[in-house]
């Protein structure tokens, strides 16, 4: 008897405790795709003293990464601007898409926003049979980060110069290796992207972080990598860096030349933003734009970015949404071509 | 150096620095003892707190939190057999059935003992020869990942004692749940079910929970029928110092989990987890009494815990002088050498080398530190297998449930952890251990990522079989491999030799 009772009492707490987790988290229809036309904006009756209590800052990744470092930063600035609190937590898995999924089935009421990838929120709809979440569902509310990316070799390999590594490649086609973090992420892309625009057939090597993958070019495992600006400042000493994405030159780096200027339109980068639950009202939409806009132009902060190799910008809402869309539609062409 | 290290040495006996480190080594055994709670997690969320810290003291609390959350692990994988960190895993297999024994402070005095021996041999190789041990990590290629994977599956062998068919079994339901989520190479979605917050495959801590835990909880209950209780914990007088003096006796067994500790630390992406499997593998193969462990004997305990906490001191190797973090805890602590203006590489060593050797001066500190804690703490601690488990039950149930959550913030890993609960819960029934389901989890993604990264690599130079059987380090694993698998097969003829040279004698004397 007495066992029955406790096991009960046990199945009683596992209830209750679950209860507690699934109040606590607040999330609706976890576990559900988005279907279609559930995504029209549901009604939110807008509140003038937006934000009136915390607002949570959703960072798709592990806590450490570069987004959290990022949201640390921001976040004593956003809360005075704001005049609430800022709360960060984290929903790590899939690149990304395990947080992005949350953000779109999350209640657009201001008080949700996440932290966004560019071109992880494009690629992984594209590239998966059910992400989650699509590319369209998100709604930008700024880009504050930009990482570049580049192709580097070793500092003792036999290319100096990025003509003589497209040599290379196009006499041997397949021999080549490029070690990237990640498949259909912007490594990959970037990857891609270059193989289409030169002509060339390399050995893309993913592996599972930016740490793995510094490890294995370090260690000589692979002949090259497409890796950010951040890791190329990093390990400068012991790279040759043939070309680097970007309009122009890159502050940290002024001797490497863009793959621009070597005459490949190319410009490969990570860009990291914010987004808000698609229907989330304009007006506060607005003010958290205005807020990213602030903290975007503050000069400490763009300071501390460039020098560990990151180039700050700030697209408001509307540039942001223009940037997706054109983004959006370069990488669809650029995998479609590729089928 | 000389002068860098003695201006180092007054920076550790800073008395805010110094206290503040063990306050970080408390705070980390509690976060370590609590399952869910990771040693990755508290770091993180200690990171923003110590940015306002001066460098030596930032990096002296984060430090002593790393040291103290891997250790901690131990505590619950002794008391309530559930891993409390990964790093625990190994701990579980000798340190619960002591408990069951009523050697409860036998086995957390063994576990101080032993993390805090390991550690100081960990730190002590960090401190000495890092600059030399980075290029052992940069040798590390996908071929050899692959060779270590399976090194590490042949330990199933070892773990499924009983039955090796019934071990391999496990082992495969292991790696097949590893496949779940993304695939490393093309990106396909695999075994989702139309979940996409499996796209992100399982959590090993939700595993564990649910594999260790769910299974216990259900031990407790059906203990409640028979009038029979578990061992009561009751301090005894003189046990600690007897565990202390048993343990110096095999120096050998402390100083062998600790250098395997190290080296798997040293190799990026193999954790304490497997550091501390490996170890008590060897540990068992060097035994003069293998029969002994999984049964409850310090001696698996040591292996375990020695192992994981120099591995601590290990990842930190290609941390501090390639940048390149060796775990993911070590992974936070690199953010925080960034956000302090410390760039990893030979610099840390020359131009900031006071604060470099602080923080390794420190970490002996640290290990010390965390003995005395362990030493008194495990009296108090052990008390909680007193509590009846009327109420221990339903709160152990609590914990599982938030630790599960927790993790990730993923309602569907909770789900995940009742089911596995329930299917650990039957298995056991049947005879199957949870330790190679778990050790196929862990090696699945690393032995499925190095195979096919060393594919790719060997159709881009023209030679695949160059590619996996050629390479020197490679060599020495896939010997260590063999060996390894033909162990339980060796050693089972060798004990029936030695019975029937027993039985032989036995007779002889008989006649006469």
């Amino acid at each position: 008897m007495r066992k029955v009772k406790l096991l009960g009492l046990c199945l009683l707490v596992l209830l209750l405790s679950m209860a507690l987790v699934v109040g606590c988290s607040g999330t609706k229809d976890e576990g559900k795709a988005p279907e279609e036309g559930k995504d029209a904006p549901k009604e939110v009756t807008v509140d003038p003293n937006y934000p009136s209590s915390p607002i949570t800052y959703l960072i798709p990744f592990d806590p450490g990464g570069q987004s959290d470092v990022e949201a640390r930063r921001q976040q004593p600035l956003l809360e005075k601007i704001l005049g609430t609190s800022v709360i960060v937590t984290y929903k790590a898995g899939g690149g990304g898409a395990v947080g992005w999924s949350e953000l779109v089935n999350h209640k657009p009421d201001g008080y949700f926003m996440a932290g966004i990838n560019v071109p992880h929120i494009i690629l992984q709809p594209l590239s998966r049979d059910n992400a989650g979440y699509k590319t369209e569902q998100i709604e930008p509310v700024a880009f504050f980060q930009r990482t570049p990316v580049g192709l580097a070799v070793q500092k003792d390999s036999p290319f100096d110069t990025l003509e003589e590594f497209i040599e290379y490649a196009k006499a041997n086609p397949g021999a080549v290796t490029v070690g990237g973090s990640g498949t259909f992420s912007g490594h990959h892309i970037a990857a891609i992207e270059f193989e289409a625009l030169t002509g060339v057939t390399l050995t893309y090597v993913p592996f599972t972080g930016a740490a793995p993958q510094m490890q294995a070019f370090l260690g000589k495992h692979v002949a090259a990598v497409m890796a950010n600006s951040d890791a190329l400042v990093q390990y400068e000493d012991s790279m040759k860096i043939l070309a680097f994405g970007g309009t122009e030159r890159f502050e940290a780096l002024p001797d490497v030349p863009t793959f621009i200027e070597k005459g490949y339109d190319m410009i490969p980068s990570i860009d990291r933003g914010v987004a808000v639950p698609p229907g989330t009202p304009e007006e506060y939409k607005k003010k958290l734009s205005d807020a990213f806009m602030e903290v975007a132009n503050d000069e400490n902060l763009r300071k501390q970015m460039i020098e560990q190799g990151f180039v700050p910008v700030a697209m408001d809402m509307n540039e942001a949404q223009a940037y997706l869309d054109e983004m959006t539609k370069t990488y669809t062409e650029l995998l479609e071509s590729l089928k | 150096m000389l002068e860098n290290f003695v201006v180092a040495l007054g920076n550790v006996f800073d008395p805010v620095s110094f206290i503040l480190m063990l306050v970080g080594v408390s705070a980390g055994i509690l976060v370590g003892a609590l399952p869910g709670l990771t040693a990755t997690m508290a770091l993180a969320i200690l990171v923003p707190f110590t940015f306002t810290m001066p460098a030596t003291t930032a990096l002296m609390v984060l430090g002593g939190v790393y040291v103290g959350a891997i250790y901690g692990g131990c505590i619950a994988a002794i008391l309530v057999n559930t891993p409390g960190t990964p790093s625990a895993i190994a701990t579980t297999f000798d340190g619960y059935p002591l408990t069951k024994k009523g050697k409860a402070e036998h086995a957390l005095v063994a576990a101080a003992y032993s993390s805090s021996v390991g550690g100081l041999i960990g730190a002590i190789i960090l401190l000495l020869f890092s600059p030399l041990l980075a290029n052992v990590a940069l040798k590390f290629g996908h071929p050899e990942y692959f060779w270590l994977a399976i090194f590490g599956l042949t330990i199933i062998a070892t773990l499924a004692s009983k039955s090796i068919i019934k071990g391999l079994m496990g082992g495969a339901l292991g790696l097949l749940l590893g496949t779940i989520g993304i695939s490393p190479i093309g990106g396909d979605m695999r075994f989702t079910f139309g979940f996409w917050q499996l796209q992100a495959g399982l959590q090993l801590i939700v595993a564990l929970i649910g594999f260790f835990c769910i299974p216990e909880i259900f031990n407790m209950v059906e203990r409640t029928m028979e009038k029979t209780k578990i061992n009561l914990f009751k301090h005894q007088k003189g046990v600690a110092w007897s565990v202390i003096k048993e343990l110096n006796r095999k120096p050998m067994l402390l100083f062998r989990s600790a250098i395997i500790g190290a080296f798997v630390g040293i190799v990026p992406g193999a954790g304490g987890n497997i550091a501390a499997l490996v170890s008590y593998n060897e540990a068992i193969r060097f035994s003069k009494t293998p029969e002994e462990f999984g049964k409850g004997t310090i001696d698996g305990v040591a292996a375990a815990e020695a192992s994981n906490n120099s591995e601590v001191c290990g990842s930190l190797v290609p941390l501090l002088t390639l940048g390149i973090p060796g775990a993911a805890p070590a992974a936070v602590l690199l953010g925080a050498l960034m956000l302090q203006g410390l760039r990893p590489g030979p610099e840390l060593y020359t131009v900031f080398g006071e604060i470099t050797y602080t923080f390794l001066i420190s970490l002996i500190f640290a290990n010390i530190a965390l003995f005395f804690l362990g030493f008194y703490g495990s009296r108090f601690v052990a008390r909680v297998i007193n509590i009846s488990p009327a109420y221990l039950a339903p709160i152990v149930v609590f914990m599982c449930v938030i630790g599960s959550y927790s993790i990730r913030n993923n309602m569907l890993d909770v789900y995940i952890m009742v089911l596995f609960g329930l299917i650990g819960y039957v298995t056991r029934k049947l005879g199957y251990h949870p330790g190679p389901i778990v050790l196929g989890l862990i090696l699945g993604s690393i032995a499925e990522n190095g195979l096919v990264q060393s594919m790719l690599m060997g159709k881009a130079q023209g030679n695949m079989i160059a590619m996996f059987f050629t390479r020197p380090i490679s060599i020495v694993l896939i010997i260590l491999c063999l060996i390894s698998a033909a162990w339980p097969f060796i050693s089972d003829k060798r004990q029936r030799k030695i019975e029937e040279m027993k039985k032989r004698l036995e007779g002889e004397t008989h006649a006469n």
